[in-house]
């Protein structure tokens, strides 16, 4: 049990070069109420090509994060008292807001759970792709038209030479989210933030989103940051997870080790309240109390009132992240006695 | 959750138009949504029937039906055997008594100027010689104390709530004039996931303990199928297989159902890369303008040509009773 620099700390080996490099990152936000600390010491790391999945339940902090990466914070009552957001190795937080300008949408670009708001309700669908291409490639009218229509094709929009004229109310919420993923894939980002990209969806639109945002991951080889709560998602498709609760990441891990034996309280405890066939007419092991008030979080490890592995030192003393195998780690005291299935 | 096998809500051939209209001086009637076209089911005593589908199959306006918000363009509800779609005044208040709602956020459906102690209570303003007036308050306690609140805060507000809290005093205010049926419309689908088995399992044990029974409409299916006895599908307006949840989940049988199971997908990466899944093509169609014959057959991969003009019936296919409307089953 050690503390460490951020690549171990993330639980990585070092060496290899990360895409991006979330380390340390605060957030917070001034409320009326008082400060709210949304993001709270938040680090992970995504390598190029891969797939990480961001759990986390609403007020853990996974899309002000995500936020923060696509520098979308930028308004007087945000502050961030400290972090890095590196990407290449260059630090975001640090570049002026016209260099920044240049990474977003360019290289980092970012897929809403809302498309119906996201997308501009005056403008037809081919405007606002085009768009894309006129302000960033400075193409003429026509040619960008041109390339929308491609695009629309390539997230599979029916009839796109036609549709491009036509307005976002006048598609459904699944062909809405095909035009925001186009707008978003327009320019060959590397990295791709997609914010709860199916939750408004119905189960059957969410597998045809879903295998779109896997086809054009295998072609164009970029990363994705998957922001989610579904655990169902994640184990469809996500190479590694990072889980969020309160503002801090409380594990981190290879998707197929996390499913397998979880190493933090909270993600065990998801795991188990999930309804399966083998507990039909059972009561599901819920887990008990409600999710943190953000402006009264718990001392020590703030899943504490909740957990059944508490023990005094939990209520006192944060956990750091426990280095607990060659990729994974775990912010709980009791991560071992958590990995062996023993209870509390 | 054993079902004692007398019905207690009959549905029979339920149909709900909604008029569309064109013009604003000169209206004219252009057509009709046809929300709920047909649905026919029984629920037994103490039995969980679970109702799903995707947006725009007409799960939410069936809802509205069985509660008499909404009347029906046809077909009958009966409840205990009175028919409730012509009911009217006293006699409405009468069989609403008897069935309840929980609705899916308990955000907009508590209002946030009245106490919590109100909102349980108000049932009881309504409906007056359930309890007397000085004994609401300890009624209403009570029935905190039952959907596992603090029966001190009965004077607080809402927004002093967490989501799951709020939606437990949903519950308490559908228990209040302890109803036999309780139609949960979506009732954990707004909560957070630490949330929702909390809710599920405090339905569970309500059902257990009072003997309900729960119409239960959500589009998770692995909650509906942890809940329910039985499982009904819905697509455009129409049931298209219904049967006991072993059945419908085990062995589904309308291409639809598989290929909304097929779907949903499974909280375990193992075996990812081979497991085979049916992704549907398009949108389902407008309930304006339903398909001719079997509503499915537009996206369906079995549709021949007889499915565009005999629309198949919803009929017991197997000795079990599991019923689908399929001309190839």
């Amino acid at each position: 049990m050690w503390r460490s620099s951020t690549a171990e700390r993330d639980g990585r080996v070092p060496g290899g070069e990360a895409l991006l490099t979330v380390d340390g990152l605060r957030v917070e936000f001034a409320t009326r109420q008082g400060v709210v600390r949304a993001v709270n010491g938040v680090s992970y790391r995504i390598d190029p090509g891969e797939t990480l999945a961001v759990l986390g339940e609403s007020g853990s902090g996974k899309s002000v994060t995500a936020h923060a990466i696509m520098g979308l914070l930028d308004t007087p009552t945000v502050r961030v008292p400290a972090g890095e957001i590196r990407f290449h190795g260059t630090d975001l937080l640090g570049l002026r807001e016209d260099d920044r300008a240049r990474i977003r949408g360019r290289r980092i670009a970012m897929v809403f759970q809302d498309a119906l708001s996201a997308l501009n309700p005056v403008f037809t669908v081919g405007a606002q792709i085009g768009e894309m291409f006129r302000v960033h490639e400075g193409l003429s009218r026509r040619e960008a038209e041109r390339r929308a229509v491609e695009l629309m094709d390539r997230v599979r929009i029916p009839a796109a030479a036609q549709r491009m004229y036509d307005y976002p109310h006048q598609f459904s919420g699944g062909m809405r989210q095909r035009i925001m993923i186009a707008m978003a894939i327009a320019l060959g980002p590397e990295l791709l933030i997609a914010d709860e990209p199916t939750t408004a969806l119905d189960v059957t639109v969410q597998a045809q989103i879903m295998d779109l945002l896997a086809e054009l991951r295998r072609e164009s080889g970029m990363a994705m940051i998957l922001i989610t709560h579904d655990l169902g998602v994640v184990a469809d498709s996500a190479d590694r997870i990072v889980v969020m609760y309160g503002g801090r990441v409380v594990e981190s891990a290879p998707v197929h080790e996390v499913y397998q034996a979880p190493a933090h309280p909270y993600t065990r405890g998801l795991l188990e309240s999930i309804p399966r066939l083998a507990r039909k007419g059972r009561a599901l092991p819920a887990i008990e109390g409600t999710p943190p008030d953000p402006l009264a979080m718990p001392t020590g490890c703030s899943f504490h009132p909740r957990c059944s592995y508490r023990q005094d030192n939990c209520v006192t003393d944060a956990p750091p992240r426990y280095r607990i195998g060659p990729t994974r780690d775990s912010a709980c005291h009791y991560w071992r006695e958590v990995l062996d299935g023993s209870h509390g | 959750m054993a079902a004692t096998g007398e019905p207690i809500l009959e549905v029979g051939g339920l149909v709900k138009h909604f008029p569309m209209s064109q013009g604003v001086v000169f209206r004219r009637r252009i057509g009709e949504i046809r929300a709920v076209d047909g649905v026919s089911f029984t629920l037994r005593r103490g039995e969980t029937l679970g109702i799903v589908g995707e947006s725009g199959c007409g799960k939410s306006t069936l809802a509205r039906l069985l509660m008499a918000l909404e009347r029906p363009t046809s077909g009958s509800v009966r409840i205990n055997g009175r028919e409730i779609t012509r009911a009217r005044g006293a006699e409405l208040r009468q069989v609403r008594r008897n069935i309840q709602m929980v609705m899916q956020d308990p955000y907009t459906s508590l209002n946030p100027r009245m106490t919590v102690g109100d909102i349980v209570g108000e049932p009881y303003e309504i409906h007056r010689k359930v309890v007397p007036r000085r004994e609401r308050r300890r009624m209403v306690q009570e029935l905190l104390e039952v959907v596992g609140l603090n029966p001190d805060h009965v004077d607080r507000y809402p927004h002093q709530f967490s989501g799951g809290q709020r939606q437990r005093v949903g519950i308490a205010r559908g228990l209040a004039l302890k109803p036999e049926i309780i139609i949960c419309d979506e009732p954990v689908s707004a909560l957070d996931v630490s949330i929702q088995a909390q809710v599920v399992n405090l339905l569970e044990r309500l059902q257990d303990e009072f003997g309900l029974a729960y119409v239960f409409i959500a589009h998770d299916l692995s909650v509906v199928r942890h809940v329910s006895d039985r499982i009904g599908v819905m697509y455009l307006g129409k049931l298209v297989e219904l049967g006991t949840e072993d059945d419908v989940c085990e062995r589904p049988s309308h291409p639809y159902t598989q290929a909304l199971l097929s779907a949903v997908p499974v909280p375990d990466p193992r075996g990812r890369e081979t497991r085979g899944r049916i992704v549907l093509q398009g949108d389902p169609p407008s309930p304006a303008k339903p398909p001719s014959g079997c509503r499915f057959r537009t996206r369906c991969w079995k549709a021949r040509d007889v499915c565009a003009e005999q629309e198949p019936a919803l009929q017991a296919r197997f000795t079990t009773g599991h019923a689908v409307a399929c001309h190839f089953v």
